[in-house]
């Protein structure tokens, strides 16, 4: 077995995969194994009462919006007696962003990685302020949640079935030379997504008020391409996947207690250690005390070479990142020090339009104890509360060397 | 109460700049006493414990462990300062520089593709295995790190050989490469002067004095100290005689080290004997064959050879006339009537040709295990009691001589035979009437050379002019003083060795490329401040963010390393 090998395949295999946004769908009728009474989340798997307050509240507001529990005091009951089962979203071909948490009713995107004849899953965004993905589930965001699972679904869907679909991988490669780098800054993004689905919107919308409330929607949310990016970086990590002897990460996803990776050779095995806090800044009122440990599946971006690793792309948010559009380049420049390939399809203008840092390979995370940035929002530690700021995060190093002696011992090393 | 308190940070590596300014920003804080931050090196503990500071957690570091350790008016106040450490280690790093810093030697390289060179001051423990990997990225590499080991030194330099690139040190304190001083370096002129040597101070004290008299260095090449040991075998010091012997910029070379291992010498004095510029050794403790064998002029003392260098340069003097001869290998038998001139061959020629052999006592030769039996080359003073025994002395007496003269054309491997004859009142009456016949059968038949130094004026009764003439008529080649005759022995019989890659088990040597003493480009893994001399120079440079290979973690880095094969 050669490593190097088998990492050129898995990164060729990842930046081979051609995510195209084809439709919305019913979560239970799509997704592989979601099953009735199930629901998935963020992250590693974890048991009910370990898990931080957004991720046990989104739990209970889909187990109301469902219909399955009436109070949070019953659905707390179910979900903690083992009524109502939980998976987490990456076994299932699935990501969302913070929470994660999808319900069978829900509606999702759907990708199509028609180079691996792969498909892969997320959640519509719901925007900002008080949302399930934070672990809010008062009425207001249960009423907003089927807007957007009723006409806000159905006229997407709609729109892009008109338009033949959505190639997500050349949105990017545009969304990054127009500032974004796909995780915490998406505004570029969603903005050509509305452009591109507009006319379509506007054609296929049951109503005028219908199309009015749904292009308002997305412009107003800048995090509106997100999922669907989420989702074809998920596309593309699973592309990489299943690699005999290789060291590429293949999955990282937070659970907001646990920090998880997942490795190519080393298929359907996680690596937890506890998610750190994230380092960063904070909306006025809220500190570091506010903070919940790290949370989402949105580090799949970075896993599949943007976010963080095209901060370079993105000197609007260096703030965020403590400080000048030079740390900017610099971030992405260390990311080339881990990673196996650069990008041949999403590029940095600031660098010579040299392609972003490609497919972490594990031994080099270890050996020069370099651990991957990941660009995030910092959700309140107390369910329903939201967003309280946004930051710079690296996952624990113990994951990585703790995967790479498990890789040693399985190929005997 | 005062407490001292002391925090150990396992494999973890910081610039000893940031750990000073650490020091003092701990020292500062109110309630401190004392401070102190420091790897945990056997030198830095002793420190510790002359300022009171070394606790027994302390005394367990090993040397890649941060230590730090406060004393202060209270157990909590010991505490509450050590809290600071993290926010105070941040705050350095902002005000470090903007541009990057690569964390591994592969990145610096892909940021500055053309860097020629790799400076690397860590730690030894990890020093070899970068350089190793410098050597694989094409570099040539200044190695200023110390306790790296021999078996690390020899594995690298014949790497390094065989590849044609340059390994200097370990322990190589200075260098000038191209006008660009590497490590501790004066600033010196350019100049004809080119310098090799083991020692960094050395090279200082010669450059340093070659700058005061007015010249300049061409190049000043640091070999590192063991390199003229006998395992090394010079590898880095006849590859820079090589490519000085090349420089179109270098006219004169110093030749510096330590003392050298008499085998190892003898082979680098052979290589330097055959370049085509003048050379002065400075050999330190090590007994020079004469002070010029022709293009060889020996030094006494780093000022001296300074000295010459730059009145070499500068015509003031010059080596003496020529006596080199094209080898023709062979081993050399010295017969010697006089002892004190066979005592001065042996000194002159034990340098070049090793092992030596003689029955004269002397450090520079190997004894003779019994009378006749003669091991490679050899040197006897037929004068000695155990050849006069019942026998007249060979100032009056031939026979001896004429006998082992006769025995030595029938060796198969005869080279050179180097005798004396002595004329004047006493010796024998016409030496070179009994002489001359033999040298003349046995130089036919043997096809061996015979090199006669005669001593004596032209009053002398057997005449010197007479004498000379006689055995010139012989076919021997008749010199005036053993001086000479070491150039011309040493010229014919010491090894030729190519200067690249000729130890036993050296692949084929590749020479040093010449661009490789043009202007540097250079990527430096440890110590910032040659990174901030470099750039001082005008060098392009990158500095690599070093920090130990997986926190220094044994058992990670072997699985890594068996990851990587």
């Amino acid at each position: 077995m050669n490593i190097e090998q088998a990492n050129e395949i898995a990164v060729g295999r990842m930046m081979a995969a051609h995510p195209v946004l084809t439709g919305v769908a019913r979560a239970g009728a799509v997704i592989p194994g979601l099953e009735q009474r199930m629901l998935l989340h963020a992250g590693p798997p974890i048991t009910w009462d370990r898990m931080s307050g957004p991720l046990q509240g989104a739990l209970i507001g889909a187990s109301i919006f469902e219909g399955w529990a009436e109070s949070e005091a019953s659905a707390t009951e179910m979900l903690a007696g083992g009524e109502i089962a939980f998976d987490p979203c990456h076994e299932h071909q699935t990501v969302g962003p913070m929470a994660g948490v999808i319900s069978p009713s829900m509606a999702v995107y759907v990708v199509e990685d028609d180079n691996h004849s792969h498909t892969t899953f997320s959640n519509l965004n719901e925007g900002y302020g008080k949302v399930l993905r934070y672990g809010a589930y008062s009425s207001e965001v249960l009423d907003r949640l089927r807007w957007i699972n009723d006409d806000l679904a159905s006229t997407l869907h709609d729109a892009l079935t008109a338009s033949e679909g959505m190639d997500i991988r050349a949105l990017l490669a545009e969304a990054l030379h127009m500032g974004d780098e796909g995780h915490n800054r998406n505004k570029a993004g969603s903005l050509l997504m509305l452009k591109a689905l507009a006319p379509s919107i506007a054609e296929v919308a049951k109503d005028k008020g219908t199309a009015q409330k749904v292009l308002q929607f997305m412009g107003d949310n800048a995090l509106t391409v997100l999922n669907p990016v989420m989702a074809a970086c998920k596309a593309m990590a699973d592309a990489a996947d299943g690699v005999e002897g290789s060291t590429i990460v293949s999955c990282m996803a937070r659970n907001g207690t646990d920090f998880g990776i997942k490795l190519s050779g080393l298929q359907d095995r996680w690596f937890t250690a506890p998610a750190p806090t994230p380092d960063g800044l904070y909306f006025s009122g809220f500190s570091a005390d506010d903070a919940n440990p790290d949370i989402g599946d949105s580090t799949i971006t970075e896993t599949a070479g943007i976010g963080a690793f095209a901060m370079a792309a993105a000197p609007a948010i260096v703030a965020f990142v403590s400080g000048t559009p030079k740390d900017a380049l610099n971030a992405s420049l260390e990311m080339y020090e881990i990673t196996v390939a650069e990008s041949d399809y999403f590029t940095i203008p600031a660098l010579g339009f040299r392609g972003t840092p490609t497919g972490i390979d594990i031994r080099e995370v270890v050996e020069l104890g370099i651990t991957p940035r990941v660009n995030t929002g910092i959700a309140h530690r107390k369910a329903g509360i939201g967003q309280i700021g946004a930051g710079l995060v690296r996952p624990p190093i113990e994951v990585f060397t703790e995967a790479l002696m498990a890789f040693a011992q399985q190929y005997d090393i | 109460m005062t407490e001292v308190r002391t925090e150990i940070r396992q494999g973890t590596y910081a610039d000893s700049v940031v750990l000073m300014q650490l020091q003092s920003e701990l020292a500062r804080l109110e309630g401190v006493l004392d401070a102190g931050v420091v790897m945990g090196t056997p030198a830095n503990l002793e420190l510790l414990k002359s300022s009171d500071l070394l606790s027994e957690a302390a005394e367990t570091a090993g040397t890649d462990d941060l230590i730090i350790v406060v004393l202060a008016e209270s157990e909590d106040l010991a505490i509450q300062a050590l809290s600071n450490v993290d926010s105070f280690l941040v705050r350095g790093a902002a005000t470090q520089t903007d541009d990057y810093r690569p964390k591994s030697l592969r990145t610096a390289k892909e940021m500055l593709p053309e860097s020629n060179w790799a400076l690397i001051s860590t730690p030894g423990k990890w020093a070899g295995e970068i350089a190793r990997e410098a050597l694989d990225l094409g570099l040539n590499v200044f190695l200023y790190s110390d306790n790296v080991s021999l078996d690390d030194e020899v594995s690298l330099k014949t790497r390094s050989t065989s590849s044609g690139q340059l390994v200097l040190g370990p322990d190589c304190g200075t260098t000038l490469i191209g006008g660009v001083g590497f490590g501790f370096a004066n600033r010196v002129r350019r100049g004809p002067i080119g310098v090799v040597a083991a020692s960094g101070t050395g090279i200082q004290a010669i450059t340093s004095r070659i700058h005061q008299l007015g010249s300049g260095i061409s190049q000043a090449i640091g070999t590192g100290g063991r390199d003229l040991y006998a395992r090394v075998g010079a590898r880095t010091a006849r590859q820079a005689l090589d490519l000085l012997a090349r420089d179109p910029h270098t006219e004169v070379v110093v030749l510096a080290s330590k003392p050298p291992e008499p085998a190892v010498a003898a082979r680098l004095l052979s290589s330097a004997l055959r370049i085509d510029k003048s050379i002065v050794v400075q050999f330190s403790g090590f007994s020079p064959p004469a002070s010029r064998v022709c293009n060889l002029l020996f030094a006494r003392s780093l000022s001296e050879a300074a000295d010459l260098a730059v009145d070499l340069a500068d015509g003031q003097t010059s080596t003496t006339e020529d006596l080199r001869r094209p080898y023709r290998g062979g081993l050399l038998r010295g017969l010697f009537a006089g002892g004190t001139l066979a005592l001065e061959a042996v000194q002159g020629l034990a340098p070049f040709l090793y092992p030596l052999f003689s029955n004269l006592a002397s450090d520079l030769a190997e004894p003779l295990t019994g009378q006749t039996a003669l091991e490679g080359h050899s040197i006897l003073d037929l004068g000695g009691d155990e050849y006069t025994v019942g026998r007249l002395h060979p100032m009056m007496d031939q026979q001896l001589r004429i006998q082992l003269i006769e025995k030595a054309s029938l060796e198969t491997d005869l080279g050179v035979i180097l005798m004396d004859v002595v004329l004047g009142s006493g010796s024998h009456p016409d030496p070179a009437a009994e002489l001359a016949p033999v040298i003349g059968k046995a130089r036919n038949s043997s096809g061996a050379e015979f090199l006669v130094i005669v001593i004596g004026t032209d009053e002398d009764p057997q005449g010197l002019a007479a004498t000379c003439a006689r055995l010139e008529e012989a076919g021997a080649t008749v010199l005036s003083s053993v001086t000479d005759a070491v150039g011309l022995v040493a010229s014919m019989l010491s090894t030729p060795e190519e200067l690249t890659g000729d130890m036993p088990g050296d692949s084929e040597g590749h020479p040093v490329g010449l661009d490789t003493l043009g202007t540097p480009t250079a990527i430096n893994v440890g110590l910032e401040s040659f990174y901030d001399e470099l750039v001082e120079q005008e060098v392009s440079a990158v500095q690599v963010d070093w920090r130990p290979p997986a926190g220094g973690d044994e058992q990670i880095i072997s699985v890594l390393k068996r990851m990587r094969s």
